[in-house]
């Protein structure tokens, strides 16, 4: 009888539900007639979605203490069971924004590469040594880079994706490189063996840890590090950018906070002004940036790089308060990204353009509905009351204080208000322009088209947006669950 | 409950308003009903209120955010419960006139304007200071558009200007508010201490120096009081600059006494020659519009003078003058806007000789307009012998730039009164230009029969606006 290792299956079973709902629409591809191929494909995607979320809850449920899984290779805890409830959801809200893209073929292929993304992600989050951490990355990596370029047609999808591969290959070469360092520096991969290795202040660990952060700054897109993200989010289909800026985000600023929480405690002092610096520079880069823009993809891409500097304020703190800012945030933030961009998709596909300021002229009185929806979401994004955007901004900034960073709370006020002259301006574009600005839209004849899976999007993530607004205590009991798994 | 009834029904309204597909006079009537029954449920508020007993009155406390101490308290003091009456008054009057003067787009208008109303009684009633900053930013969202859209020519400059200053004093705010949360453990301001911080207590002045606005934070107010639509701007001057005098009141004295103390010459310094450059520039203006947002300007810095003055005088005047100064200044607008929908033009030199032949549109300019520079016998007569009697303890050179705000005042209003109703007819002023329709008068005479009932009275207010009659104990004791 040969010993085989004990396998947790429910900690796993998030991710075997994307993978196995990834392989039933790949199938689907080759086995199911034309004409509900796309039906299948995506049916099958977002059921794997809902499932995963609904076994994930479950983790969170029965995992009260954290534990280490398949020889520590994998975590199971409630931090990385609420950030894949929150992956799966932003899943499932993609594939419904997805149904109506134009899209010459391939239908089956978009889904099962967005769930075998979403298992990346889902499996990533729980990664407990270096090896499956990069494994993970490359997983969903690796599956986005084929779908920013699934629009073989449109050149500006390729060109994307060419960018996105050569870009983002160059961050994981970076993190692999890191992760060798520390290799050499500790000779263990397990997060927690590496804080225990006590090699703290060593040159090699830090060279590594310094390495090991840029790759992922590239994920979560923070400056100086985000240079692909306007011209991949821009280029990329509307629905898959939208997964990218709540997805990737939530999945590698859950991964920043593990990796640096559990492997490198003793360096703390060093990461958190080095957090600090590249959330300040995000924080000027994207919010200046944006003010520039005239292509609201772009625009929205630039407000997610600025993000990433509010963010990584709450991860800065090293505090379990800034665990809880940043769970908490990304809820709210992954719901106005989402919805956001669903906007800009419905209006996508009403012009059959790109979507840039002057082409929402008149879409608040036009479509009361996805106007209002924008409103709220640009206001959540810049922190206004009545969305969890406001608790978000604030949670982040009172870890900051109690950190004793009070540096970055006033650059996090400075760039709010700096934030505000793009995201009003969406507003004066969506309702205050002069009357013939306002017929931007082609009269083409009859209503809009009718896209009921993307309204419904767009109005679970107004719900989640106000809701979390709310409802802030209760999510942010969830967010202090999932924080105290981590060893601050 | 009631206090929390005051905050919801108004958004219900709102809600309401947005969603039912009614017509364009069914819209605007809807709403002009919610906010009469507001009025009525604000005067229920205040028959049930004790005013002899003081305190918090009618207050509700839930918890919201436990773990960092941010709770959803709401209630009244005497003070607050004034400014909300005053302002549920003005806003039943605002949307009055929009119902009359029909503004376009009357669901979207009409909603703004009662999720302003609630916004606005929120920060009132705001006894936590987090609350107080959601209340305060989110009266900022509707007003962004109700200027942004319905306003006149130049209104994208003006609602630009207006949200980047108020923001940037917001945000100030947000910063401070985190702070003293943060170091105080809590953000109920009942259950919170005082902060010696300077820095914390500048976070707060300067929003609500900002919004208020005072000399020299009022950049946005000469472009947002010209181009909002005329309804809006009374609701601005009137009862959203306020906000920053129940700031002052309720968190920058009573929380930060000593920052407060230290910097209240700095203060008095700045409200006094904001009293005085407003005042002068009002006189200058070259519109009716401008000479009552600069007279806004001056009054501000007049009653600001009277919360830093920090003595019973003081404090009370400025109770009563900002109730005064929202009634006056509320009528003004809408008697304002009623001229330039006859003449189609606010310029003075336009306008004049419209007294003979329109008695009413006469006596009731006048009437306000006597009221407005504070003729003895008034009510802004005793609310700024009031603020006058009580800076006087802090030196009697403000208690001298007050008495020379007083004459200023009388000598723009009573050039506001002779270039509209005296002089020569002017360009814009025609035969068959009409007096007040008595749908207009039944607008503004409520506003101005407050004034006359406050002239007689002017006690109700006064006395009853802090236990005991006794502001600075009350400060320092019950709200610090």
């Amino acid at each position: 009888m040969i010993p085989t290792p004990k396998v947790d299956w429910l900690a796993l079973s998030p991710t075997l539900a994307l993978l196995g709902a990834s392989g039933v629409a790949l199938l689907a591809a080759v086995l199911v007639p034309e004409w509900m191929r796309k039906a299948v494909a995506a049916g099958t995607a977002l059921a794997g979605f809902v499932l995963a979320a609904l076994l994930a809850g479950v983790v969170f449920d029965r995992s009260p203490d954290p534990q280490a899984l398949l020889s520590e290779s994998m975590t199971r805890d409630r931090l990385a069971a609420l950030a894949q409830v929150i992956l799966a959801l932003v899943g499932a809200a993609v594939v419904l924004l997805s149904w109506e893209e134009r899209r010459r073929g391939s239908h089956a292929e978009y889904y099962a590469l967005l769930a075998a993304a979403g298992a990346g992600m889902v499996f990533f989050v729980g990664a407990g040594n270096l090896m499956t951490l990069f494994l993970g990355l490359e997983w969903f990596s690796l599956s986005l880079y084929v779908l920013v370029a699934i629009d073989t047609e449109r050149a500006d999808s390729l060109e994307a994706g060419l960018k996105y591969v050569i870009v983002g290959g160059f961050g994981s070469a970076v993190l692999l490189f890191g992760s060798a360092l520390v290799y050499g520096a500790t000779g263990v991969l397990g997060f927690a063996q590496i804080a225990a290795a006590g090699a703290e202040g060593d040159a090699l660990l830090l060279a590594g840890l310094a390495m090991i952060l840029a790759g992922l700054a590239f994920k979560v897109s923070a400056a100086p590090f985000h240079m692909w993200t306007p011209d991949v989010y821009q280029g990329a289909p509307t629905s898959l950018t939208a997964f990218m800026s709540a997805a990737t985000k939530t999945a590698a600023m859950v991964v920043t906070l593990r990796v640096l929480v559990t492997a490198f405690p003793a360096d703390s002092d060093l990461w958190t002004v080095a957090l600090g610096v590249l959330a300040a520079a995000s924080l000027a880069w994207g919010n200046l940036g944006a003010l520039a823009q005239r292509d609201v993809k772009r625009l929205l891409a630039y407000s997610s790089i600025s993000h990433a500097g509010f963010l990584l304020i709450a991860v800065a703190a090293a505090s379990e308060r800034g665990g809880e800012a940043l769970l908490y945030y990304l809820v709210p933030y992954s719901a106005m990204s989402v919805g956001a961009f669903a906007v800009v998709a419905a209006r996508e596909r009403e012009l059959a353009r790109p979507v840039t300021l002057d082409s929402l002229a008149g879409l608040g009185w036009e479509r009361p509905f996805y106007g209002v929806a924008l409103w709220v979401f640009m206001l959540g994004m810049a922190g206004f009351p009545l969305t969890g955007g406001l608790f978000g901004k604030l949670f982040a900034f009172s870890a900051a204080y109690d950190a004793g960073d009070a540096w970055l709370v006033l650059v996090g006020v400075a760039a709010t208000l700096v934030s505000l002259a793009y995201y009003l301006n969406v507003v004066r574009w969506l309702y205050m322009r002069p009357g013939p600005e306002l017929r931007a839209a082609p009269v083409v004849g009859g209503a809009p088209p009718r896209d009921p899976a993307l309204a419904v999007t767009v109005g679970a993530a107004l719900a989640v947006t106000v809701g979390s607004f709310v409802l802030a205590q209760p999510l942010l009991d969830l967010a202090s669950a999932a924080a105290a798994s981590l060893p601050f | 409950m009631l206090t929390t009834a005051l905050i919801v029904l108004p958004v219900a309204g709102a809600l309401l308003v947005a969603a039912l597909p009614l017509t364009r006079v069914g819209s605007a009537g809807l709403a002009f009903l919610v906010a009469l029954l507001e009025v009525g449920l604000w005067v229920v508020a205040a028959a049930r209120f004790d005013f002899d007993a003081g305190g918090l009155q009618l207050g509700t406390t839930r918890e919201w955010v436990e773990s960092l101490g941010i709770s959803y308290a709401v209630g009244f003091y005497g003070f607050s419960l004034w400014l909300a009456g005053a302002a549920v008054i003005v806003f039943a009057a605002a949307i009055g006139y929009a119902l009359w003067a029909g503004r376009d787009r009357p669901r979207a208008y009409h909603a703004l304007m009662l999720f302003l109303t609630g916004a606005v009684v929120a920060t009132f009633a705001a006894q936590d200071v987090l609350l107080f900053y959601v209340a305060f930013e989110a009266m900022l969202i509707p007003l962004y558009v109700l200027v942004g859209v319905w306003g006149g020519e130049r209104r994208l400059v003006a609602t630009l200007t207006f949200v980047v200053y108020t923001m940037a004093g917001s945000l100030l705010m947000l910063a401070a508010v985190v702070a003293f949360g943060v170091t105080q453990g809590t953000f109920s301001l009942a259950g919170s201490g005082t902060s010696d911080n300077t820095w914390i207590f500048l976070g707060f002045a300067v929003a609500f120096a900002i919004k208020a606005p005072l000399f020299p934070f009022h950049g946005w107010l000469p472009l947002a009081y010209r181009q909002a639509p005329v309804e809006v701007a009374a609701v601005l001057s009137a009862i959203v600059s306020k906000t920053a005098i129940y700031g002052f009141l309720r968190i920058a004295l009573p929380k930060f006494p000593e920052p407060a103390d230290e910097l209240s010459v700095v203060i008095l310094l700045l409200a006094g020659a904001g009293l005085v450059y407003g005042s002068l520039l009002a006189f200058r203006a070259p519109d009716l519009r401008g000479i009552v947002a600069y007279s806004s300007l001056a009054q501000m810095g007049l009653i600001t003078l009277g919360v830093f003055a920090v003595d019973d005088l003081g404090l009370d005047g400025a109770v009563l003058q900002s109730v005064n100064h929202a009634l006056v200044s509320a009528s003004l607008f809408l008697l304002v806007g009623m001229v330039e929908r006859r003449c189609g033009t606010g310029d003075l030199a336009a306008l004049g000789g419209m007294a003979r032949g329109r008695p009413v549109l006469a006596t009731v300019l006048l009437v306000a307009g006597m009221i407005a520079l504070a003729v003895p016998g008034s009510t802004t007569f005793a609310g700024e012998f009031l603020i006058m009697a009580g800076v006087y303890g802090q030196g009697w050179g403000y208690a001298a730039i007050v008495a020379v705000g007083i004459v200023l005042a009388a000598m723009y209003t009573l050039r506001l009164i002779s270039a509209v109703l005296h002089v020569r007819p002017g360009p814009a002023v025609r035969e068959e230009t009409l007096d007040l329709r008595p749908g207009e008068l039944a607008l503004v005479l409520p506003l101005v029969v407050c004034l006359l009932g406050l002239s007689a009275w002017p006690a109700l207010v006064s006395q009853s606006s802090f236990p005991g009659n006794d502001p600075v104990r009350a400060l320092a004791e019950e709200l610090g």
